[in-house]
């Protein structure tokens, strides 16, 4: 029998073989074809840690921090690995419900996949970090992450600074290539913005092998493959935080700009918009609260005016109108006009502060007495410049000028989104007047610093410089250098060091140009406004604008012989440049100059610091805002309180409904209750309000809409 | 005594020693990665006798103890006691009804005292393979008559039920690995290629659409009566025979298998075999399931196929070379379950690659097939049986757990033979070894 099944033995051993074949088959299949369970593996057992460096300090001009960096806890989650959580327990402790719970996985798992990390709640308070940090055994998935915070010692230089932020899908769609991942923190305004690269230092990554709970087992083939995190680059700024605090108190209540710069470097001293913003408001657990509300504030206080506000010069121009006829040799410093307070050779009137005869019977006369007559006259010479053919072959060399001043042009400040302001194009002039219809006298008004031009503060703080330099500047900026320069930097930099030479007008003319200046703050506009110790040269500026009231201008430099300080200051909608605006200015260059501010003056500047120039209407928007907050608290604890008794009375209906009809009732009453509110106040202010409209270039739709109809 | 003790080694066929000794070695080694952890004073660990890989030590050392015993036995013994033993070992699987103890849900365990555990179902293997053997072997034994086959098919089958009474189903799995043996002894091949179409219809059924499976087997049918049209004339018989087939088959895959799933397999039996072909289980359709959950309606999908992802992960991720001697993250993370017993595998795949995977399988491969060359050279049927049944036995175990772990089949509790963490385990297959050594060294005498 044995011998008749002897066969049988040889196919046993055939299916053995085959068997073992098959599965050697698969398991090349697996280990050697099948590279995603090599990656499986590592997004199983590989926690990949990263170390966020410390972002790099921006110091002062005297090494102050302006900023530095704490810790703070984000609560982050893998919501792969968070089931089995103690939802409720969680919720409690964040305070927030259910609901609210779901709505957030579902926006982290489709922003950013369910088995990242993603930031659930983030910058956790003190209190809540210690809460959290005793229960994170029962939240498994969930992480507290510490995380480098920015605090801001001075309180001060919001917007020159910028603030940090996590980065949004829009961000890194941007900025594909540069590492970032959700959760990270990047620069986005100011200094934060334009250096990220320099401060953001680079990130380490350590690598954990984790067990299937999560918990960490020790390194990654003993940090192998860790990198270390490299801490952000330092930047040495020119600002200085004291001048730039004090600007800040002195804009106060008050819609307008400060700018000082050094024009011996470039370098920018003091940066001032208003109304601005604690940057401590930026960070912590309030953050996103005020962020919501200064991104509604019709006064917008996240817009930085220095740099993005445009104003008509005014006035503060006519220094430069000189500079640039002197250049081109139309006039010399001992050329004088005749004026008895108007100028009429265009036909149109155009009034000037002075009768008295000889009052611009020079340069230096008709500066300090800022007359109209003289300015519009030499202004009329550029554009009628018998070297070019018609009017516009003279405006285009004129406009050529200012845009080597930085006027109408962008400066390149190391701040992002700068604006250009205007020195208008001769297409526009074209399109309003008709080709070769137009002239130096329909223009004529271009020439005391008022039709279509206009500039930044900025713009005319460097333009101060330039004159303060006779005739050359330094790119604007705040970065003096860069801790650790590598070529990169020096390259970035190289534009901020070189040195732009814009005339060859002698050192006489500029002379006249500064004594005629200098004369301003003698007996000119400027003679009440002084710095103790020094002598300086400035202009004052009253701008007429289609906004409402003038602008109060201010433009100067210090000292007159060897200026180390030159500040343009506006004062939106004030009056004259020298009641608000010169005293701001002043100041500025005293406590820059001299250190400190003279005792005797200190309560002059909590005078102007108190001041409260904000325009009607904007204060308008804050009463009708805090109306609606109030009525809409007042609501809510009416109706608190109804829905109260209402349980009391039938307990036993559906609960659920109750809360939806009144949260519809809530919205229709608010909608009536300010309106109802609103008449009163805004009777007595209606005209202004009206013509102020135009002021709120982003004033919210709905206000605009509200107002009509009242 | 002295003649006993040269008879000890004489004879004894040392190359499966030797592969017995390096599996054992292998399988401690694979503990002991699955235990280690970094940092810890292991040889503290071992020493102090509370880890698995210095229990499994313990239990080698016991085993060779009982090989070195088998070895001086007389081979007379095993033909002696065959019957006795397997009614011995029948007697214990029916006491674990009693006096059993519940191990993760399944009382087939008999407690001994000092943590250790005896499975009876493990060591009737070993009283299976005897009592075949010794049925077989018996002169009055006719293989080719269906009433000796039925009553071979009784000695196999009878442990298998009480295995599968004791929700040991990999166990009682086992026990079909006999009818190998049976199959070398001149058991019609018909049965073997029927019970594989059996399970290749039900595979099929749960891949392919019922409809569509349907109409295969329909248009199958229809081309084998097309084909066989001629025979069919002469033999009307023969038509009968394809259209009972064909009912069968689409019986099965239309009625039998669905009840089965769903009344017969518990949820997870169904999802795990429904995963094993990469499909989902809906639990909600199933009878026990219901019977726990009273809210119908709602369909209850639960993917069950974690212990198989993570085990093809650990594998797949250990890549062509593998990485490296206790520098798998996954098994290291623990990711996969009851790593140490069943899963063994895994960390040996993790660690050394698909190259350390496939020497290790080879080595599988030669025992075996040093089994059966073994098995052919024995004088005596008693011997060639039991060899045949150590063979098969070893080889359902090593296919099925190692397919288990690579996806290829569903997840059922089945050990890798003197690998896999564990004493009933181990012993058991000592014992089967040993006694099929010291048969083989007697081969020159004819056992009865």
């Amino acid at each position: 029998m044995s011998v008749f099944n002897q066969s049988r033995g040889r196919v046993v051993q055939i299916i053995f073989g085959a068997v073992f074949v098959i599965i050697l088959i698969q398991l090349i299949n697996l280990q050697v074809f099948s590279a995603k369970y090599k990656l499986a593996a590592e997004n199983n057992a590989i926690y990949r840690k990263i170390i966020y460096p410390d972002r790099g300090i921006i110091f002062d001009r005297k090494r102050k921090a302006m900023l530095e960096n704490t810790i703070s806890y984000d609560l982050v989650v893998t919501p792969v690995e968070s089931k089995g959580t103690d939802t409720l327990a969680l919720c409690q402790l964040l305070n927030i419900d259910t609901v609210e719970y779901k709505k957030r996985m579902r926006e982290i798992i489709f922003k950013n996949t369910s088995v990242k990390p993603s930031v659930f709640e983030a910058l956790l308070t003190q209190e809540l970090f210690a809460k959290l940090y005793e229960n994170m055994y029962k939240f498994p998935g969930f992480n507290l992450i510490d995380r480098s915070v920015r605090t801001y010692p001075y309180n001060t230089g919001a917007q020159v600074l910028g603030y940090i932020a996590e980065v949004d899908t829009g961000f890194l769609r941007k900025h594909r290539e540069e590492g970032y991942e959700m959760g990270d923190y990047a620069g986005m305004n100011g200094l934060e913005r334009t250096y990220e690269k320099v401060l953001m230092g680079v990130r380490g990554i350590k690598r954990y092998i984790r067990d299937n709970k999560s918990r960490i087992q020790g390194p990654y083939e003993n940090g192998m493959f860790d990198t270390t995190a490299v801490a952000g680059r330092n930047l040495y700024t020119s600002v200085d935080v004291e001048v730039q605090q004090l600007a800040e108190k002195l804009l106060a209540n008050k819609i307008g700009s400060a700018v000082a710069i050094n024009p011996k470097t470039g370098g920018i001293i003091a940066m001032v918009s208003s109304p601005n913003y604690n940057p401590n408001d930026l960070t912590g657990s309030a953050r996103r609260k005020n962020l919501g509300r200064m991104l509604l504030d019709t006064a917008r206080p996240m817009f930085n005016r220095a740099i993005k506000g445009q104003y008509p010069p005014g006035s503060t121009f006519k220094p430069l109108g000189a500079v640039i006829a002197l250049d081109e040799g139309l006039i010399t410093p001992s050329y004088g006009v005749a004026c008895y307070g108007s100028y009429t050779n265009c036909g149109v009137l155009v009034r000037c502060e002075h009768k008295n005869a000889g009052h611009a019977a020079n340069l230096r006369l008709a500066l300090a007495n800022s007359c109209n007559s003289y300015f519009s006259d030499v202004f009329r010479k550029a554009i009628d410049n018998s070297d070019y053919k018609n009017p516009t072959g003279g405006y285009l060399k004129w406009k050529e000028y200012m845009n080597a001043f930085g006027m109408g042009t962008k400066l390149d400040v190391d701040l992002p989104s700068e604006d250009k302001a205007s020195v208008p194009d001769t297409a526009v002039y074209n399109r309003a007047y008709g080709k070769n219809r137009w002239n130096s006298c329909t223009i004529l008004t271009l020439g005391i610093g008022q039709d279509k031009m206009t500039a930044t503060p900025m713009q005319l703080a460097n333009m101060m410089c330039v004159i303060a330099n006779k005739g050359s500047y330094y790119t604007p900026h705040f970065v003096d250098s860069i801790e650790h320069e590598e070529a990169e930097d020096k390259a970035f930099l190289a534009k901020y060091r070189k040195k732009h030479i814009v005339t060859h007008a002698s050192d006489t003319v500029f002379r006249a140009v500064h004594d005629g200046m200098h004369d301003v703050t003698v007996y000119g506009t400027a003679a009440a406004i002084k710095v103790p110790g020094v002598e300086y040269c400035a202009k004052t500026g009253t701008a007429q604008n289609p906004h409402g009231k003038n602008h109060s201008i201010f433009v100067c430099f210090a000292p007159k012989d060897n200026p180390t300080i030159a500040v343009a200051v506006v004062v939106e909608n004030s009056g004259y440049g020298s009641t608000w605006a010169g005293p701001i200015g002043a100041f500025m260059m005293e406590k820059y100059l001299n250190d400190t501010i003279a005792t005797d003056r200190l309560a002059e500047v909590e005078r102007i610091s108190n001041a409260d120039l904000v325009p009607s209407a904007i204060k308008e928007w804050y009463v009708r805002k805090d109306n609606q907050r109030q009525a809409k608290l007042a609501l809510e604890a009416a109706n608190k309180a109804a829905e109260m008794n209402e349980e009391e009375e039938n307990a036993d209906k559906n609960a659920d409904k109750n809360p939806g009809i009144n949260k519809r009732l809530t919205e229709e009453q608010l909608e009536i209750a300010p309106s109802k509110e609103e008449p009163k106040k805004s009777k007595d202010s209606k005209k202004s309000t009206k013509a102020n409209t135009a002021l709120f270039l982003h004033a919210d739709d709905r206000f605009k809409v509200k107002k009509s109809k009242a | 005594m002295s003649s006993r003790n040269s008879s000890l080694s004489k004879g004894v066929d040392w190359t499966v020693v030797v592969l017995y000794a390096i599996l054992v070695a292998i399988g401690i080694l694979c503990i002991f990665m699955v235990e280690y952890r970094s940092g810890t004073n292991w040889m503290q660990l071992f020493l102090g006798g509370k880890t698995n890989y210095s229990k499994q030590v313990i239990f080698a050392g016991f085993c060779t103890l009982v090989a070195a015993f088998i070895l001086m036995a007389d081979s007379k013994l095993f033909t002696a006691f065959a019957n006795l033993a397997y009614a011995f070992g029948i007697l214990l699987m029916l006491a674990t009804f009693v006096i059993g103890k519940d191990i993760k849900g399944s009382r087939s365990w008999i407690a001994l005292g000092g943590g250790f555990n005896l499975q009876p179902a493990e060591l009737c293997k070993i009283f299976a393979a005897l009592a075949l053997a010794k049925y077989l072997s018996m002169q009055n034994t006719d293989f080719s008559k269906l009433k000796s086959q039925l009553i071979a098919g009784g000695i196999v089958l009878l442990p298998a039920v009480l295995s599968r009474l004791q929700h040991e189903t990999g166990l009682a799995l086992v026990y079909l690995s006999f009818f190998i043996a049976m199959y070398r002894e001149g058991l019609p091949a018909g049965i073997l290629v029927t019970g594989l179409s059996f399970g290749a219809l039900v595979v099929a059924t749960l891949i392919v659409d019922p409809n569509v499976l349907a109409i295969t087997l329909t248009v199958i049918a229809i081309l084998i009566i097309y084909f066989t049209r001629r025979q069919i004339k002469r033999n009307s018989k023969l038509l009968l025979i394809i259209i009972a087939t064909w009912a069968v088959c689409v019986g099965v895959q239309r009625f039998a298998v669905p009840y089965i799933f769903n009344n017969v397999f518990e949820c997870y039996q169904s999802q795990r075999i429904y995963s094993a072909v990469g499909k989902d289980y809906d639990c909600s359709q199933n009878k026990h399931n219901k019977i726990e959950s009273a809210t119908p309606g709602a369909k209850a999908y639960k993917p069950d196929d974690y212990n198989v992802r993570q085990s093809k992960i650990a594998i797949g991720s250990g890549g062509f070379w593998g990485r490296g001697f206790l520098k798998g993250t996954q098994t290291r993370g623990k990711y996969v379950p009851e790593q140490h017993s069943d899963f063994i595998f895994t960390s040996l795949g993790e660690a050394f690659g698909f190259v350390g995977c496939a020497i290790f399988l080879l080595l599988y491969l030669f025992l075996l097939l040093r089994i059966t060359v073994i098995a052919e050279r024995q004088r005596s049927t008693f011997s060639r049986v039991y060899a045949y049944s150590v063979a098969s036995v070893m080889f359902f175990h090593i296919a099925v757990n190692v397919c288990m772990t690579i996806g290829l089949f569903p997840i059922i509790g089945i050990a890798l033979p003197l690998i896999s963490y564990g004493g009933s385990s181990l012993l058991t297959f000592t014992v089967l070894i040993f006694i099929l050594l010291r048969l083989d060294a007697d081969r020159q005498m004819v056992l009865r």
